[in-house]
């Protein structure tokens, strides 16, 4: 590189040749990560922040059809729209308590089921044979749909009496038409539904953790006489810890806030067994144009969430780290 | 590890259902895809009356499907590219700058992850109204609308798996370009994207994926003219009659793509996965 500290004051006439010193960059060193991080933050703060902020100020507010078209001067009505919802002698708190207790169980259940699936096939697949590869990429064709194709196809199989899975029943001697997309048999159809796109997540998920696990200790315990059962027991599991702890709560959280699934199966016409809390408060809100109070159960959603994340991260660090 | 026989045999069994749960689906989706309309009426039967590949020639006319397809991938293709290349700058940032705010920034982008779509559904609505009637440029019920959207969808999960491929780059790299006279951005563009290619990929696929299947906004946010796939496959449900054999047929064409990206790419998204849990 040629030395041009000389030319600091002298025009350069674009004389100087390509391996010259490169200028002094405009802008401060210390400002780059912050210009780098710039559009990320603008869309973060666009889409996801301020509507948020914009969400717990509507809450605040009787927003209904009257209001909507001037949204910025509906009244102020303070708690109004909690208390609505919160009044468990109302039908409105009925209501929400309901879906709040359904939401629980679907997520719970949905989840459980996925994680032991994902464990499942994840240890039967450590081992290679023949065909392995491709049951793992066959696993995880149902993740990889579109999830409104794969919710038809669950709706076509579950739909009228003489449907896919009535047809089989029946064949198989345990007649009895039943509809799968109605009453108490809804949650059923959409946890199952539920399960079958998001299970391989779970193993996925799994599988990668699987290979962190170094081999020598399994030799270790073999050599100390543990078996198969006990090795899974005792390192297997422990040892997934910590992908298990972001992956349940992860799928927690996608379960808890579906809306997509239950959307796509019933239509709108959504059996209470299946009202999910995201359906509840989209209903409140497009349906009834409520819009205040639909901001203010989606307000008490977030809370909720928040709050069973912190306690569910504070438990499993700790356990964790006694361990 | 020695495998005792108890063992084969539960991964025999388990293996066997696992794969009948995840194969009778499919397999009732490609069925139903070359059957004709009067089986799909009938009650269900797991072999087709005669194999037709009409359902795959009407269910262009029967709903405006041509019209979904080109809007779904619009949509998704701006949206993937977009959230890529705004997460590269990012995870730049992120992974070679120690700077204030770094780790209130990871926090908040990863949290936005646990927001109910519900919750700020309606307030996103009326900003691109307002935002709308002030300047005129048409978030509503346009492709840009749900570009912007979607983007920031995929954003989180790219940004978090860009960083730990970034991390795994060594800085002496960098270091070279930078002594050559190369700034931020050219040495991002000249060093470390090409060392990064297969994490690109993946978060690509991933981005393009999630922008694919939305449906939530999509239901609000579009019109007739900018209706995506998610919500125009429901058009095949008529008053009198359900196509389901185009349903099938349709769903199949559309999900092709992705599954194919999805697999042919999803060992980077376990390395980056991992990658990111080890840390």
């Amino acid at each position: 590189m040629t030395v041009t500290s000389t030319a600091s004051t002298a025009p350069s006439s674009g004389a100087e040749p390509n391996g010259s010193r490169p200028r002094r960059p405009r802008i401060s060193k210390r400002s780059v990560p912050y210009l780098l991080l710039a559009p990320a933050l603008f869309f973060e703060l666009l889409v996801h922040i301020v509507p948020m902020l914009g969400g717990l100020w509507m809450s605040f507010l009787r927003l209904n059809q009257f209001f909507l078209r001037e949204w910025m001067s509906a009244p102020f009505t303070g708690l109004q729209n909690y208390r609505f919802a919160l009044d468990f002698h109302g039908a409105a708190g009925v209501e929400l308590f309901q879906s709040f207790a359904v939401t629980i169980a679907f997520a719970v259940i949905t989840v459980g089921v996925s994680w032991v699936m994902g464990l499942a096939a994840a240890l039967f697949l450590q081992r290679s044979f023949p065909g392995r590869t491709l049951l793992r990429g066959l696993f995880l064709v149902p993740y990889a749909l579109p999830i409104y194709t794969s919710v038809m196809i669950w709706k076509f199989m579950l739909d009228r009496s003489d449907g896919m899975v009535n047809a089989t029943l029946s064949d198989l001697g345990l007649g009895g038409e039943r509809f799968w997309l109605l009453g108490n048999n809804a949650f059923l159809s959409l946890t199952v539904t539920a399960i079958w796109r998001l299970w391989p997540f779970a193993f996925l998920a799994l599988m990668a953790g699987l290979q962190s696990i170094p081999t020598d200790i399994y030799d270790a315990a073999a050599v100390d006489g543990a078996g198969l059962w006990q090795q899974i027991r005792t390192i297997t599991v422990p040892m997934l810890q910590p992908v298990s702890q972001v992956l349940i709560l992860v799928l927690f959280l996608w379960t808890f806030n579906d809306f997509n699934v239950p959307y796509l199966l019933f239509d709108q016409a959504v059996p209470s067994s299946a009202n999910l809390i995201s359906i509840h408060i989209y209903q409140n809100s497009f349906l009834t144009w409520n819009f205040g109070l639909g901001s203010a159960m989606s307000t008490l959603l977030l809370l909720f969430l928040l709050v069973i994340t912190a306690g569910y991260l504070m438990l499993t660090s700790r356990r964790s780290r006694n361990a | 590890m020695r495998e005792p026989r108890w063992f084969q045999w539960v991964r025999g069994v388990g293996l066997c259902l696992l794969t009948l749960f995840t194969v009778i689906p499919l397999y009732v989706m490609v069925t139903t895809s070359v059957k004709p309309l009067s089986d799909v009426q009938d009650t269900f039967q797991w072999l087709p009356s005669v194999l037709t590949l009409e359902p795959y020639v009407d269910m262009w006319s029967t709903v405006r499907l041509a019209d979904y397809f080109v809007n779904s991938a619009v949509v998704s293709l701006g949206a993937a590219a977009f959230s890529v290349l705004i997460a590269l700058f990012a995870a730049y940032a992120i992974s070679r700058y120690r700077f204030r705010g770094r780790d209130a920034f990871r926090f908040t982008v990863l949290s936005t992850q646990m927001f109910p779509g519900i919750l700020f559904l309606l307030p996103l609505y009326l900003i691109y109204a307002t935002v709308g009637q002030a300047t005129g440029i048409v978030l509503q019920g346009s492709h840009i609308g749900l570009i912007i959207t979607y983007l920031t969808f995929s954003l989180p999960f790219s940004i978090w798996m860009l960083v730990s491929y970034f991390d795994s780059i060594p800085v002496d790299l960098d270091e070279a370009a930078y002594i050559d006279g190369a700034g931020p951005v050219q040495t991002l563009w000249r060093v470390v994207i090409p060392a990064a290619k297969p994490g690109i990929a993946a978060v690509s696929i991933y981005a393009f994926m999630t922008a694919w299947g939305e449906t939530l906004f999509a239901s609000i946010m579009t019109d007739s003219d900018s209706t995506t796939l998610a919500i125009g496959l429901r058009d095949y449900s008529t008053q009198s009659t359900v196509y389901w054999n185009e349903v099938m047929s349709a769903s199949l064409v559309v999900s092709i793509p992705v599954v194919l990206g999805f697999l042919a790419l999803q060992r980077y998204l376990v390395q980056g996965l991992t990658a990111g849990a080890v840390k």
